[in-house]
């Protein structure tokens, strides 16, 4: 499945927000999801299933002003 | 050394010095310079994060070690939604409600996006989020943002980064004028410690600043150095400065002058 990750054009055989965040070694990071411009809580992301085309966010903490 | 405490939404922060995190020399500078500033509250920000590469993982460690309050940013967002969600990962992320609005309305100035802002802040608001807007010093765009649920205000000093202190300081001191009762933070624009002064002597509550100690030559010590300015600016405004005058004033008793003769009295 084609998805847009962090504004990148990537191939994906993740069925859900959870597995890729899992394919991408995220595991146990602190992190945070957003599918199409809306914010997934982490409880969610098991239950978020991508769809083709889907723009996907993932963040993590950073220093900041 | 102040005599009132400084609260943001009744949480009281023992430092009137909130400093970014940004654009230090190493972490450890970084570390240095906020114990240095002792700066209780920080700001912070969210990025995009690469696969695998725990970046953010070490950031966050170090912050947790420094003990201090967190305020998370909506930094480069230029629309509401970008900026309700960016606002909704930080406070999953930092596990904080605080929230550093900015909607930014132009690349090269950085000055926000007025209209964008109150929106975001009312969605925030109503979602249960303590909003810290960034803001002009603009007072109809204040009082919608505290009709939208702000308990403070942050409006800039001059653009972000710019270093150029206060550029409107009428402007600024016509806002502490008018919310003599808000918490009000001059952010951004700040160069040098006698601008963060300069600020505190008009009464306001505090001062958010990066650049100005990040980007020194030495981080560590310019950190003390505004720390020092703004005790002694806020001490200045508790201790109500005199009115300034056009003409002179003797400060010396004019009587017992010697070889005083009426003439020298114009």
């Amino acid at each position: 499945m084609r998805i847009t990750l962090n504004g990148e054009i990537t191939h994906t055989r993740a069925k859900t927000l959870d597995e890729l965040c899992g394919t991408l070694g995220h595991g146990l990071d602190k992190i945070a999801t957003a599918r199409n411009g809306d914010f997934v809580p982490a409880a969610l992301r098991a239950k978020t299933h991508l769809s083709e085309n889907d723009q996907i966010e993932i963040v993590a903490p950073r220093q900041g002003g | 050394m102040s005599e009132q405490a400084l609260k943001f939404y009744g949480t009281q922060i023992a430092s009137r010095l909130l400093i970014g995190t940004a654009l230090y020399p190493s972490p450890q500078i970084l570390s240095d310079a906020i114990h240095a500033s002792q700066s209780k509250l920080v700001t912070v920000s969210v990025r995009r994060e690469a696969a695998r590469a725990r970046s953010g993982q070490g950031f966050w460690e170090l912050i947790k070690q420094l003990d201090v309050h967190v305020l998370p940013n909506t930094a480069g967002c230029k629309t509401v939604k970008e900026a309700v969600t960016t606002a909704q990962m930080a406070r999953e992320l930092f596990e904080t409600d605080w929230v550093k609005l900015e909607v930014i309305a132009n690349d090269d100035t950085l000055q926000p996006e007025v209209f964008g802002l109150v929106e975001a802040a009312r969605i925030l608001n109503d979602e249960g989020f303590k909003v810290f807007p960034y803001m002009t010093e603009d007072l109809g765009v204040a009082e919608k943002l505290v009709a939208a649920g702000c308990e403070v205000l942050m409006p800039w000093g001059a653009p972000i980064g710019s270093g150029q202190g206060l550029a409107n300081p009428l402007a600024l001191r016509t806002m502490r004028s008018y919310f003599p009762d808000i918490p009000l933070v001059v952010d951004a624009g700040i160069g040098k410690p006698s601008h963060a002064a300069r600020a505190m002597e008009m009464g306001y509550d505090a001062i958010l600043l990066n650049t100005a100690i990040a980007k020194a030559g030495d981080p560590v010590k310019m950190g003390k150095s505004f720390a020092m300015a703004i005790d002694a600016g806020r001490l200045a405004y508790e201790a109500e400065p005199m009115e300034p005058r056009d003409m002179a004033s003797p400060s010396t008793p004019v009587a017992g002058t010697p070889f005083f003769k009426i003439d020298n009295v114009s």
